[in-house]
């Protein structure tokens, strides 16, 4: 693979292969950005792939009081899924489970569409009749009684189709130390980009996956060709001075975010430069042939 | 371009019809056929002409220089622009509005947005009978919208209500919210006797109480409600003393068990 070196790093000359998913925005707040925070990251646990997991999630950024509908502390997060119904199933159960018992939380729309999916119109029979609908101009509310007093949410949220899922970085260094400061620094970088999540525990995946197995019915498998202890059995991808490899895996709401958060990333590994960080930078595809968001790195470069 | 501008020639011998003159009607034409519109209620024939002098200028922007208590049914229907009134209004203004704004700088009288389904009412003075309420025969009165008086409010404001917000900065009649089916309904000062009167769901708020209460409203207890906070937000807007005030802690009286009793009264803390 030709590459070319930015900063003493090299850079491979290719891309990250993304796929168009279905993504929907949820603004959580609580009493304190304490359980706001709290709720939201049981809501988006497990939702690192849609591979096992159905979704893809995580918290977009944290909200101030003057932010949210109810002037409480919040937190923002975004969940991504292949299929409208899937996500829709999704949203249902996560709040339902995650925020709906998180004391003191509410749950409110946090992307306007025209399409929509259901939120407190889907959880408000757990209310079992006694919940109550609060109509303000255009919005909808349900309140539902629960223990600690109104759990409140609002009826719809918005549906984006527009959404990709799968933009990616791959960073590969000399030790686990150096690639994982370079890919930590990269995930704060991206952090500060709006409307992307990294989904990996940290925003950090150390188990980069290729489609299928040769296993029957395993429809992902480890990538060998980037696991450096396989570097010596012929299919590797890695050179001899790369011994870690990390990924980072993002979602946006729209391709430019993704790509916006790619160009994040880079800046902030470069910037690093190969002594205290990554050797090479890379990015995972399929060939171009199933996803059609490609991120080509050169593109991306600052 | 300026508003198109009524001004009020001599007190109306009758009372006067005024639904003809809203942007919806008037929007594209002349001067001419606007000052031919009839506006009588009797058997004796009034146009707009005869009682008004016309300006022309913008029909989304309607001002009346000049207002009385004989103006019926000012911005009835509208679902656009802006009708402005410099001064006391009649029965059922704003009835069946379905958007834009009327704004009225005196009192209205009763049936003030009645069966209202949008838009927005600004009484600056107080409101008659009934605000928001059904004519005779109707089951269902204000379905939308926002309704605020800065003055006070006569008996059953609220009437009926299915859906919209009613705000009364002043004082609000007996049977305040009577027989609500759902909606908002906000008193900033005392209510009078036996608000929610037979409500079925929907939100009352008497901010300063009311005269009495009816036994058939349960008490539950003092709460801070993030419903109220964001029905603070809404407020806002319309009524920031009012917001301020929601966004503190409220007695919910769940009622009227005598009717199916899943309504509710924001009453203060401490029951006065």
């Amino acid at each position: 693979m030709s590459e070319l070196t930015v900063n003493g790093i090299r850079v491979d000359d290719t891309f990250a292969e993304a796929f168009g998913m279905r993504a929907t925005a949820l603004n959580i707040t609580a009493h304190n950005p304490a359980w706001a925070h709290q709720a939201a990251v049981t809501m988006t646990g497990f939702a690192t792939s849609v591979i096992g997991c159905g979704c893809e999630a995580g918290i977009d950024r944290v909200l101030n009081p003057d932010e949210t509908p109810d002037g409480r502390p919040g937190v923002r997060v975004l969940l991504f899924a292949v299929s409208t119904s899937e996500l829709q199933k999704q949203l249902q159960n996560r709040v339902g489970q995650c925020v709906l018992t998180s004391p003191g939380s509410a749950c409110y729309a946090g992307l306007e569409a025209e399409e929509k999916l259901k939120l407190g119109n889907a959880l408000r029979f757990f209310g079992d009749g006694w919940q109550v609908s609060k109509r303000l101009g255009d919005k909808r509310y349900w309140r539902v009684p629960v223990m600690d007093g109104e759990f409140v949410c609002d009826a719809m949220t918005g549906l984006s189709k527009t959404a990709v899922g799968g933009g990616n970085i791959i960073v590969m260094g000399a030790t686990a130390e150096t690639t994982l400061a370079a890919t930590e620094l990269a995930v704060e970088a991206i952090g500060r980009v709006p409307n992307v999540i990294m989904p990996f525990p940290g925003g950090i995946a150390r188990s980069g996956s290729k489609v299928g197995s040769k296993y029957k019915g395993v429809p992902a498998s480890t990538n060998d060709a980037y696991c450096p202890t396989l570097k010596g059995s012929g299919h590797s991808a890695l050179d001899t001075d790369i011994a870690s490899v990390l990924e980072i895996v993002i979602d946006g709401l729209t391709s430019d975010e993704v790509a916006a958060a790619m160009r994040a990333g880079l800046r902030a590994i470069l910037r690093l430069g190969p002594e205290r960080g990554a050797l090479r930078i890379g990015a995972g595809n399929y060939g171009g042939k199933l996803g059609p968001h490609h991120y080509h790195l050169k593109d991306l470069l600052p | 371009m300026s508003a198109l501008v009524f001004t009020l020639r001599d007190a109306p011998a009758q009372r006067l019809d005024l639904a003809p003159l809203t942007p919806d009607r008037l929007l594209g034409l002349s001067e001419g056929k606007i000052a031919a519109i009839e506006l009588q209620t009797t058997r004796e024939r009034l146009c707009a002409g005869d009682v008004f002098k016309i300006r022309m200028g913008d029909a989304t922007q309607i001002r009346f220089d000049g207002g009385s208590e004989r103006f019926d049914r000012i911005g009835a229907g509208m679902s656009q622009g802006e009708v402005s009134i410099d001064g006391h209004v009649g029965i059922q203004a704003g009835r069946l509005m379905r958007g834009g704004r009327v704004a009225i700088a005196g009192n209205a009288g009763p049936w003030a947005a009645s069966g209202m389904k949008g838009g927005t009412l600004a009484i600056s003075g107080h409101a008659g009978e009934r605000l928001g309420g059904p004519l005779a025969g109707e089951t269902v009165g204000m379905r939308g919208g926002v309704v605020i008086a800065r003055g006070d409010a006569g008996a059953r404001a609220g009437d009926r209500m299915r859906r919209g917000m009613i705000i009364v900065e002043g004082k609000a009649g007996a049977y305040a919210g009577s027989r609500i089916i759902a909606g908002t309904l906000i008193v900033r000062d005392r209510a009078g006797r036996l608000p929610g009167y037979l409500m079925n769901r929907g939100t009352i708020i008497t901010m300063d109480g009311s005269d009495a209460l009816s036994p058939t409203f349960a008490d539950s207890g003092v709460h801070e409600f993030v419903a109220s906070a964001l029905m603070a937000s809404y407020v806002q807007a319309y009524s920031p003393e009012v917001a301020a005030m929601l966004r503190r802690p409220w007695r919910r009286l769940l009622g009227d068990m005598a009717a199916i009793g899943k309504g509710e009264i924001f009453y203060p803390p401490v029951t006065n």
